[in-house]
């Protein structure tokens, strides 16, 4: 995409990852409701299910995406002087990525225990 | 950009009389950042429960504490409130809900609704 359209662009990337949020929250709360895991067999043997664990993926994926982009917006709204404005973006994106790196580790762990 | 004339600001929070839409847009803000504050802590908690037998067991003991409890319930507020909110935005996004009467309603019903479901989620969560 060009570099003028990289706003639509992270637009429409919250957007997007906002209706994949309800859609899997509501299928959380539904699952929790009719099936809420007694234990910790069930519950783990529910996140290996590879519908259940592709859908995980895409929830973290979706959410992550979504912070990054809304905290941008909120980070570029407040913070002005470039310096800091630059550090604190940078660090963000650094503890975000950590998570991603975490929970596809933990996610991975729990299809091949 | 280029035209930097001075403009009046006025930003006395005591004085400024902030419409229903502005005060849930606040709100809606004000959680997103909160929750993405929380994300470390939810993976933490997503990582111990999948652990083993004693770290699920960990993970529904601090549930249970009565101080998270109350925490819960103020995450899962931030969370019905920004969601709300954001299905607001999305459909006002397709035009729907711009209109005057309806866009101070909605977010006025979205601002009031958000703690009583998170209060009947709740309820049937624990
Ligand atoms: C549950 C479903 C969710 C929906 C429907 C949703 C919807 C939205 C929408 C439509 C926006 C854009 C608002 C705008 O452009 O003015 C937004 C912004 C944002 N969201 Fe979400 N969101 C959801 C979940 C989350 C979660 C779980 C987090 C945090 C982990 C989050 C963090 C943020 C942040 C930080 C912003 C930027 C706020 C701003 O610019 O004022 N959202 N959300």
């Amino acid at each position: 995409m060009s570099r003028r359209a990289s706003g639509l662009k992270a637009w429409f990337l919250q957007r997007a990852s906002a209706i994949y949020l309800i859609l899997f929250f509501l299928y959380m709360l539904l699952h929790f409701i009719a099936d809420a895991p007694a234990d910790h067999a069930a519950w783990q043997s529910w996140v290996a299910q590879p519908l259940v664990g592709f859908g995980l993926l895409l929830f973290f994926a979706s959410l992550l995406l979504h912070a990054w982009v809304g905290i941008r917006d909120v980070v570029i709204d407040y913070v002005h002087p470039t310096a800091i404005r630059v550090s604190v973006l940078t660090a963000i994106g650094f503890v975000l990525i950590g998570c991603a790196l975490w929970v596809l580790q933990v996610i991975i762990l729990a299809h091949v225990a | 950009m280029l035209d930097t004339k001075p403009r009046p600001v006025f930003l006395n929070l005591f004085k400024i009389r902030l419409p229903m839409a502005g005060i849930m847009s606040i709100i809606h803000r004000a959680t997103g950042v909160v929750m993405v504050l929380c994300i470390p802590l939810l993976i933490y908690l997503f990582d111990l429960s999948l652990s083993g037998a004693d770290g699920f067991a960990a993970v529904k003991a601090i549930l249970g504490v009565g101080l998270v409890k109350l925490i819960l319930f103020l995450m899962l507020w931030a969370l019905m409130h920004h969601l709300l909110a954001g299905i607001r935005y999305l459909l006002i996004d397709i035009d729907i809900g711009v209109e005057k009467p309806l866009f101070r309603q909605t977010a006025l019903a979205v601002t009031v609704a958000a703690p009583v479901v998170a209060l009947i989620l709740l309820g049937g969560l624990l």
